[in-house]
């Protein structure tokens, strides 16, 4: 029995899981659950990036936020239509001030290369700073004054949004380059200081810049690559579908009872259809990356990079190969993240930066990660479906908590009526005693990493 | 019964097995030095004597009473002392404070030890407000020795006391050696210099492997053929 | 206004608006830094906490000085909140001797590497503390400063002085000042001199050495906490009388907090304390609008139109975040030469 658990942990736990999730499905709603679902699968991705990153190499990346966020920026720059207007107005502007920008990082890093005065190289790059932000201000003034209600910024693309998963990834890999470029090799801290404070940035500038995505204005009204409500609803075939399905119910009806019914069901089932399709589609991804990184991990080069961690000894031997398969590591895991990020945004349908709350939605990945087991991919895909399950229903569960506690009190007291407004803080409280409690009891996660070497 | 005696210690780092049931003791006023290859486990029985690795067999006593059971500071309190093989100072203190250090667990007036401790090395009452790190290999070296003298223990442990110091310096420690041991102190030491330890000590112990290859007397010991072939080279 | 050269109007405006807001701020991330040294150079880790414990230290002062406030226990002009400090302290000490108790104590024991598995577990107490004080006091921004806000104000100034430009000391600045330099004296001295302090950096120094010295360990530790819970609860106090109190704003000092340690040299006292004023005399004069300023000193004909901001007041963060990396890639140990690699 025991050993028949062992061996098939994995199994038993993800059906579990599946269990609890029809569980809900059946009685709170299939929507609900597939919601619950598609949002366990763009974590599980994430929590894959950060898996690799922290699990097979033990990079701290504490800015998850910032690159899932430079993945839901690409969404809107690619598939977001031009707002050909602003583009005339200011366009033209921004571009010189961006490419004077550039050139002026460009000259100071050159000129420092060739061995220049360090005072002067800091004037050159002062001065360049000025013209830059001179321009700058003058174009996001013109750009953000087209139409700031319903526009105010530039656009995208107007590209199909698929690219944006591939370009939020590689946005993502390019500031993870950045950034490990400059503190792999250091302590561990850096890098966790590092990325938590590009992180807050990315925010700040997202947040900021409306001529950029239009900052706490929001982006709405992204394409989409599943169909529309809508369109399912008015459908023939989908309408003959519910119908085709529901048949042995409809037929008990009257012609007109008939037509009511069939309509709320295709107004649910298309619901449901569209969610199932997102389905499909992160599905599709996350087992591509899983098929991937298990692939990279069996490799050669993979087998190298578990040594590095398991073998203090090797790894010094290795000196600086370390620090370059760290920084594969690092970009790697991060372009993950980022393409999570594109696919979080995509799943929305809008942006709206003041969601990226770091503070929270980075720690519940690295808590995915530690409670399936670092370093075993199924491990941070079950670790997602748990602990988005748990974050989901914990805050009605923390109400319903309240409301028990109501019950008894006699009159609704004033204090209650704080704790209700404040409760959900408390989940932050609980999934910081759930992280410290792994750490703690169970070390090695639900899913402990089969391959670690002793 | 010897005065500190390590019986049949079995000891390891995690799964690998370092000792293997070896015994060492020295008595009062006796100089009694550990002698082997690198890697052979020297330092571990020091570790092990001092309660700063867990034995999993064997025994420590000390006066004949058990002292196996207790906490490194307990053995400390109780008579022992140790310089270790590297990091044996606390280098960003002063000399001065590095010697407080060691007499930290005395709760009487310790500025006489300190004194003794400037008699003994001269050179460190000069450098008494510099900080250690400053120091060169074999200022360090007295300074170490200097920090173990602080709690006026009844047995010395010495890890390599002449790792890295010149022969100059190293006929001084050990001259210094010779003066405590004198003054009634047991001490055991660890030292890589075979022939120059031998000769001064009382007993010897030749460690191989975790294991006590051959146990005399100093004399013995170096009059040992195989231990001259293998050990003194010749 | 004036159409000459005004050096002394200048001086004052920038007294005003840099120099003094800067002291305090930088004496505010001081107290932080040094708190997250003393963790690091004992626990051997960097706590990803300490802005959170901040916010938790300033709670309990908000809760002991509204207790106070409502029995009338106040000193007229004196802000409740500074006599409400000694009582906070010991709620403070109690919570981080149990936090050391419950979570950080099992990895020293089991001679965990230190560094990575206490930053994961800070992380995760900064959660349950941050939790708690938006649970208690609610997300949003409050001000909790009573009693005179001034020492001097504007208008005093300039009638004492019968400048143009006034100058404000704010009752919250002078007291961060004061009680910044006598906590960092007291710290200094506690430190070098004393037999206990010493045995800390005894035990910072070669914890091995210092066991074989008989210092006791859990004592030491004990200490540290003791201390830290001392400097973040002033630190956080006063960072709320500056400023006011908001949960996010204070687990954000981290990075400032951070980019001090790291910039002075991690693991070194005086290192944080320089960081600490870099970090903060660099946020405010990035982010100053120096127009009126240069209105002071040019000729009219070359007075500027524009508000003559380098960056913009949103972008503070991005400040220490820049200064952090400027470190890490010139000299990464730090001004006062730090620990740059793992382990020792
Ligand atoms: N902390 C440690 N962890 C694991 N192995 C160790 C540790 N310290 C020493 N060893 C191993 O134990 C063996 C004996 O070491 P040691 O006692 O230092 O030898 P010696 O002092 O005789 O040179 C060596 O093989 C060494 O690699
Ligand atoms: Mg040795």
């Amino acid at each position: 029995m025991n050993t028949f658990f062992q061996d098939n942990k994995a199994f038993i736990y993800f059906a579990i899981m599946a269990l609890i999730l029809v569980f809900v499905g059946m009685n709170q709603s299939w929507a609900l659950a597939l919601g619950i679902i598609n949002m366990s699968l763009i974590s599980a991705i994430m929590a894959l990036g950060v898996n690799i990153q922290w699990g097979y190499a033990g990079l701290m990346n504490v800015g998850i936020m910032g690159f899932a966020a430079l993945g839901g920026v690409s969404v809107v720059l690619i598939a977001q239509q031009p707002v050909s207007e602003a583009v005339d107005a200011g366009g033209f502007k921004m571009f010189i001030a961006l490419i004077m920008g550039a050139a002026t990082i460009t000259a100071g890093i050159f000129l420092n290369r060739k061995g220049i005065n360090k005072w002067l190289i800091a004037a050159i790059v002062v001065i360049g700073y000025l013209f830059t932000r001179y321009y700058f201000s003058e174009a996001a003034d013109i750009i953000e004054k087209v139409d700031p209600a319903i526009t105010g910024y530039l656009g995208g693309f107007g590209l199909p949004i698929a690219f944006s998963w591939v370009i939020g990834g590689a946005i993502a890999a390019g500031a993870a380059w950045w950034v490990g470029k400059i503190t792999l090799g250091l302590r561990t801290d850096y890098l966790a200081i590092a990325t938590l404070g590009i992180s807050e940035i990315i925010l700040y500038v997202i947040k900021n810049e409306d001529w950029f995505v239009r900052g706490l204005k929001n982006v709405y009204g992204l394409p989409r690559p599943v169909p529309y409500e809508v369109d399912m609803q008015q459908s023939e075939w989908f309408q003959n579908l519910i119908a085709w399905i529901n048949r042995g119910e409809l037929q008990l009806l009257s012609q007109t009872e008939q037509i009511e019914k069939l309509t709320d069901y295709v107004r649910e089932a298309a619901v449901v259809f569209v969610k199932l399709c997102y389905s499909g589609l992160f599905i599709a991804i996350l087992v591509a990356f899983i098929v991937l990184s298990n692939l990279a991990l069996n490799s050669p080069w993979g087998r190298k990079v578990r040594a590095i961690r398991d073998n203090e000894v090797a790894a010094s031997a290795m000196g600086k190969d370390i620090k370059r398969q760290h920084l594969q590591i690092f970009v790697l895991g991060s372009a993950i993240v980022g393409v999570a990020g594109a696919l979080l945004v995509t799943y929305d349908g809008i942006f709206i930066p003041t969601s990226y709350l770091p503070l929270r939605f980075t720690f519940l990945i690295w808590v995915m990660v530690i409670l399936g087991g670092s370093g075993n991919n199924m491990g941070s895909v079950l670790g997602a479906f748990i602990i988005w399950f748990i974050w989901i229903q914990s805050g009605p569960m923390g109400l319903w908590f309240v409301e028990m506690l109501s019950n008894n009190m006699s009159e609704g007291s004033s204090s209650l009526e704080f704790i209700e407004d404040r409760v959900h803080y408390l989940r932050l409280v609980f999934m910081g005693t759930i992280l410290l409690l792994i750490m703690r009891f169970s070390p090695s996660g639900l899913l402990p990493e089969k391959n670690k070497q002793l | 019964m010897a005065y500190l005696e390590g019986k049949n210690l079995v000891a390891s780092y995690g799964v690998v097995p370092i000792l293997h049931e070896c015994s060492v003791e020295v008595e009062k006023g006796e100089l009694a030095v550990i002698v082997g290859p690198n890697g052979a486990g020297k330092s571990t029985v020091m570790r092990v004597l001092l309660g700063m690795l867990d034995a999993s067999a064997g025994s420590v006593t000390l006066d004949g009473n058990d002292i196996s059971m207790l906490s490194t500071q307990d053995r400390i309190s109780q008579g022992l002392a140790f310089v270790p093989q590297t990091k044996n100072v606390f280098p960003s203190m002063t000399v001065e404070e590095n010697l407080q250090m060691g007499g930290f667990i005395r709760k009487d007036d310790i500025s006489k030890t300190i004194e003794e401790v400037y008699e003994l090395f001269p050179i460190l009452y000069d450098k008494r407000k510099q900080l250690a790190v400053q120091l060169s290999g074999g200022q360090r070296q007295q300074v170490a020795f200097g920090r173990a003298m602080m709690t006026k223990p009844s047995v010395m442990l010495l890890d390599e006391p002449t790792a890295g110091v010149s022969p100059i310096v190293m006929d001084e420690i050990f001259s210094n050696i010779l003066d405590v041991r004198n003054a009634g102190m047991a001490v055991l030491m660890v030292e890589q210099n075979a022939q120059q330890a031998l000769n001064i000590a009382d007993k010897g112990f030749v460690l191989v492997s975790g294991r006590n290859e051959h146990t005399g007397t100093g004399k013995e010991l170096i009059n040992d053929r195989e231990v001259r072939k293998k050990f003194l080279g010749g | 206004m004036s159409d000459s050269i005004d050096i002394i109007n200048a001086f004052a405006l920038l007294t005003n608006f840099v120099i003094l807001p800067a002291l305090s701020y930088g004496s505010q991330l001081a107290l932080g830094a040094l708190a997250v040294t003393l963790v690091y150079s004992i626990l051997r880790f960097s706590n990803f906490a300490q802005g959170d414990s901040m916010a938790f230290g300033t709670m309990l002062v908000i809760i002991i000085s509204g207790y106070m406030i409502s029995k009338g226990w106040t000193i007229t002009g004196f802000p409740t909140a500074i006599l409400a400090i000694p009582l906070a302290l010991v709620g403070m000490s109690i919570y981080l001797l149990a936090m050391d108790r419950l979570v950080y104590k099992h990895y020293r024991k089991i001679k965990a590497k230190q560094n990575i598995v206490g930053i994961t577990a800070s992380i995760g107490v900064m959660f349950v503390t941050g939790g708690i004080v938006r649970f208690i006091l609610g997300a949003s921004a409050q001000r909790f400063g009573d009693g005179e806000r001034f020492i001097f104000s504007v208008r005093e100034f300039k009638a004492f002085t019968g400048l143009q430009q006034g100058i404000a000391f704010k009752t919250s600045q002078f007291l961060t000042i004061t009680l910044a330099i006598l906590l960092v004296a007291f710290l200094f001295y506690f430190l070098q001199k004393t037999k206990t302090g010493k045995a800390m950096r005894a035990y910072s120094d070669n914890t091995e050495l210092a066991l074989l010295s008989g210092i006791d360990p859990d004592k030491v530790v004990r200490i540290t906490w003791l201390l830290v819970a001392l400097f973040t609860t002033i630190a956080g106090t006063l960072y709320g009388l500056d400023k006011g109190f908001a949960p996010q704003q204070y687990h954000l000092l981290l990075l400032p907090i951070f980019a001090s340690v790291i910039v002075g040299g991690i693991g070194s006292p005086i290192g944080a304390i320089a960081g600490a004023f870099l970090v903060a005399f660099s946020e405010i004069l990035l982010t100053y609008a120096y127009k009126k300023f240069l209105i002071y000193l040019l000729p009219l004909s070359m007075h500027p139109s524009s508000l003559v901001q380098l960056i913009g007041t949103e972008y503070k963060y991005a400040i220490s975040f820049v200064i952090l990396v400027i470190v890490l890639l010139i000299r990464p140990t730090g001004i006062f030469k730090g620990k740059v690699i793992d382990g020792d």
